[in-house]
C-alpha cells in the first residue's frame, strides 16, 4: 500500500515547520511540572533566539546614542538602528523608509494617527468609523478624539459567527465619513476582515483608512502598497520581537503634511528661542532618544520571519488552528465564539459552567498558558454577551502536542468543577 | 490533579459557588454596589438593607469566577445581622487574610470558619481581586455611610 503523495507532502511540510521551535528558548521550559504549551502569542509572542541574540550584541558592543556622534559607536547604532528601519520598508514593502516611523507600538501609532493627523482635520458632525470588534487600541484613541472635536463616533457590525461582511462597513459610509479605523485580524475572534474590499470602497469615498495591523503582520504576508490604506500600525512583540517598539506606516504625502507628534532632539532641523523648525521623514516623528535595541531586536525578527518565510508560516498556522478547532468541536461542552470563515489561528472558547478565569488558573497547571477575559476588546464581549472568554492562540512555533495539552488539561477542568 | 488545585478549589469553595447563599435581588436594600474586576470579566452587584445600625439582609447578583462568587456567598452568610462595626471589622479581617503572603498566619478568627477555605488564593496574585471584589464592594458601602454618619 503506497501513502498518498499530497498527504507525504504535507507531512514533509509540518516536519519541517517543527523545527522552528528550537530557536525559542522560553519554549524548552516546564510550567507547573510540564512541558510548557503557550497558546497566548496574539498577546505577545516568544522572541526567537537571533532576536534576543541581535540585541545581545548591540547592547554588548555597538551602542551608542544614534545620529548624534561623529564617532565610531553612534556611527555603528545609527547604522544598526537605520538597518532596522530598512528592513521593515522591505518587509511591508513600504515605498521609502521615509514612511516608517518608529513608534512605542501600534497603540502609539494610532494615537499619533488621531492626534496628529485626524485631530487638526475633523470638526463637530465629522464621523469616524469603526467596527465593533476593535482592540482597546483602535476604539479609545477615536472616543477621545471625538469628544473633543464633536466629531461622532460610528460603529460597523460583526455578525454572530464573527464575520464582518464588506457591506457592513461600506453600507456606514456617508458624505461625513473622515475616517476609518480598522483591524485587519481580529484579536480577541481571529476573524480576518475583508481589507482588499473595504479600502478601494474607502478611497473611492475620499475617506482616511487607518489599519491596525498588530494581529495580521506576525501571520501573513503584507504589502501596504497592494492593501492601499493610508496608515498602518503594528507591534514587534506580536512578531517575535521585543516589547516597546511598533512601527507606523503612513503614506509620505500624508505625514509630510502632519504637524509633529512630541517636541524634542531627533525631531527637529533647527531650534532658535523663538521658533523651531522640522526634521524630515520619519524622524519629525521621533522625538528624543529612540528605542535603540529595541529597533534592532525589530530589524533581527523582520530578518527571522523573512527566513521561516511569511507564506509557510501562514500556511503551517492553518493547518494547526483546523487541528485545534476540530479537536474543541469534539469536546461536547465547549462552544467557541467567532466561527468566521477564513480565520485567523485565534480561538476564543467558553465551556459550559465554567468561568473563563477558572479555566485559565486549572489548564496552567498543566503547562498550558491560554489568556482569559475580554482581551482589550470588551465591545465585542459585551456583542456576544459573554464576560469574557478563553482564547487559544497559535503561532508557527506551536505544534500538535500544545494542542494536545489543552484539550487534555480541559478534563481536569471538567474533573473539578462537573 | 495536583495539590495545589485542590487547594485552591476546595469543595467548600466549590459548594458555596455551584449553590451560592443570597443570590438574589434585594428589592428594600438601602445600598447597591458595583464590583468589577475588569481583567477577567467579574462583575457583581451587592445589595445591602440596614436596620439602623445593623446589617438587616444582604444579597448579591452578577456573573464571576468560582473564586468571586463562592467568596461572595461566604461574605453574604459572614455579615448578616452583624452590627455595623462588627461589619466592618470582619470584612477587614478576611481583607486582610487575602491579601497577606503565602507563608502568613491564618487570622485564628477565620482559621475555622468556611471563608478560611479562600486562603489558597494568596498563592495566584492575578486571583486575589477576585475573592476580595464582594468584599470591597461592601466595606466601601458601610464605611462610606459610617463617615456620614459621624460628620452628621
Amino acid at each position: 500500500m503506497s501513502a498518498n503523495p499530497q498527504q507525504v507532502h504535507e507531512d514533509q511540510f509540518e516536519r519541517d515547520m517543527m523545527r522552528y521551535r528550537a530557536d525559542f528558548p522560553a519554549l524548552a521550559q516546564e510550567v507547573n511540572g510540564h512541558p510548557l504549551a503557550f497558546l497566548d502569542s496574539a498577546a505577545s509572542s516568544q522572541r526567537a533566539q537571533p532576536v534576543i541574540d541581535a540585541v545581545t550584541h548591540y547592547e554588548t558592543h555597538d551602542h551608542a546614542n544614534v545620529h548624534r556622534g561623529v564617532h565610531t559607536l553612534s556611527q555603528r547604532a545609527t547604522e544598526r538602528y537605520e538597518g532596522a528601519r530598512e528592513s521593515v520598508q522591505r518587509f511591508i514593502n513600504a515605498a521609502s523608509t521615509r514612511e516608517v516611523v518608529f513608534t512605542r507600538g501600534t497603540t502609539e501609532s494610532i494615537n499619533l494617527v488621531a492626534q496628529c493627523f485626524a485631530g487638526p482635520k475633523l470638526g463637530a458632525g465629522d464621523e469616524v468609523l469603526i467596527t465593533h470588534l476593535e482592540h482597546h487600541a483602535n476604539i479609545v484613541p477615536w472616543q477621545m478624539l471625538c469628544e473633543r472635536t464633536g466629531a461622532k463616533l460610528v460603529v460597523a457590525h460583526v455578525e454572530d459567527d464573527g464575520s464582518v461582511p464588506a457591506e457592513n462597513v461600506t453600507g456606514k459610509f456617508t458624505d461625513r465619513t473622515r475616517i476609518l479605523a480598522i483591524s485587519a485580524v481580529s484579536n480577541a475572534l481571529g476573524t480576518v476582515l475583508p481589507l482588499s474590499e473595504i479600502i478601494p470602497a474607502a478611497k473611492a469615498a475620499d475617506i482616511t483608512v487607518v489599519v491596525d495591523g498588530a494581529q495580521a503582520v506576525p501571520h501573513q504576508r503584507v504589502d501596504v502598497q497592494a492593501l492601499g490604506a493610508d496608515f498602518f500600525a503594528f507591534s514587534a512583540h506580536k512578531m517575535v520581537g521585543p516589547t516597546g517598539i511598533g512601527v507606523l506606516w503612513g503614506r509620505e504625502a500624508l505625514l509630510d503634511a502632519m504637524p509633529p507628534w512630541q517636541g524634542g532632539g531627533d525631531m527637529i532641523e533647527t531650534v532658535t528661542l523663538e521658533k523651531s523648525t522640522w526634521n524630515t521623514l520619519p524622524y519629525k516623528f521621533e522625538a528624543g532618544t529612540p528605542n535603540i535595541s529595541g529597533a534592532v531586536g525589530l530589524g533581527a525578527a523582520v530578518a527571522y520571519l523573512e527566513r521561516v518565510g511569511m507564506d509557510n508560516i501562514a500556511r503551517y498556522e492553518h493547518l494547526l488552528l483546523n487541528a485545534l478547532t476540530e479537536q474543541l468541536e469534539a469536546e461536547g461542552d465547549i462552544r467557541i465564539v467567532g466561527t468566521a470563515p477564513g480565520k485567523a489561528a485565534v480561538v476564543s472558547f467558553l465551556m459550559d459552567g465554567v468561568h473563563p478565569h477558572d479555566l485559565g488558573t486549572i489548564v496552567d497547571h498543566h503547562g498550558v498558558a491560554v489568556r482569559t477575559g475580554h482581551h482589550c476588546a470588551m465591545p465585542i464581549m459585551q456583542r456576544f454577551d459573554v464576560p469574557g472568554t478563553a482564547r487559544a492562540s497559535l503561532a508557527f512555533y506551536n505544534n500538535r502536542d500544545d494542542i494536545g495539552a489543552l484539550i487534555a488539561s480541559l478534563a481536569t477542568v471538567r474533573k473539578l468543577f462537573k | 490533579m495536583s495539590a495545589d488545585l485542590q487547594a485552591l478549589y476546595r469543595d467548600r469553595v466549590l459548594e458555596h459557588s455551584r449553590q451560592p447563599c443570597n443570590f438574589c435581588r434585594l428589592e428594600d436594600a438601602d445600598h447597591v454596589v458595583s464590583g468589577s474586576n475588569p481583567l477577567c470579566g467579574d462583575s457583581l452587584q451587592v445589595y445591602i438593607a440596614l436596620d439602623g445600625d445593623r446589617v438587616r439582609a444582604v444579597s448579591f447578583e452578577g456573573h464571576g469566577c468560582a473564586i468571586s462568587v463562592a467568596s461572595a456567598s461566604m461574605m453574604t452568610q459572614m455579615i448578616e445581622g452583624a452590627a455595623r462595626a462588627d461589619a466592618i471589622e470582619t470584612i477587614e479581617r478576611v481583607r486582610d487574610m487575602l491579601l497577606a503572603s503565602e507563608g502568613d498566619v491564618l487570622d485564628a478568627a477565620l482559621a475555622d470558619m468556611s471563608v478560611a477555605a479562600l486562603a489558597a488564593v494568596r498563592r495566584y496574585p492575578t486571583r486575589v481581586k477576585c475573592a476580595t471584589l464582594a468584599w470591597q464592594a461592601v466595606h466601601g458601602a458601610l464605611t462610606e455611610d459610617a463617615q456620614t454618619v459621624t460628620t452628621e
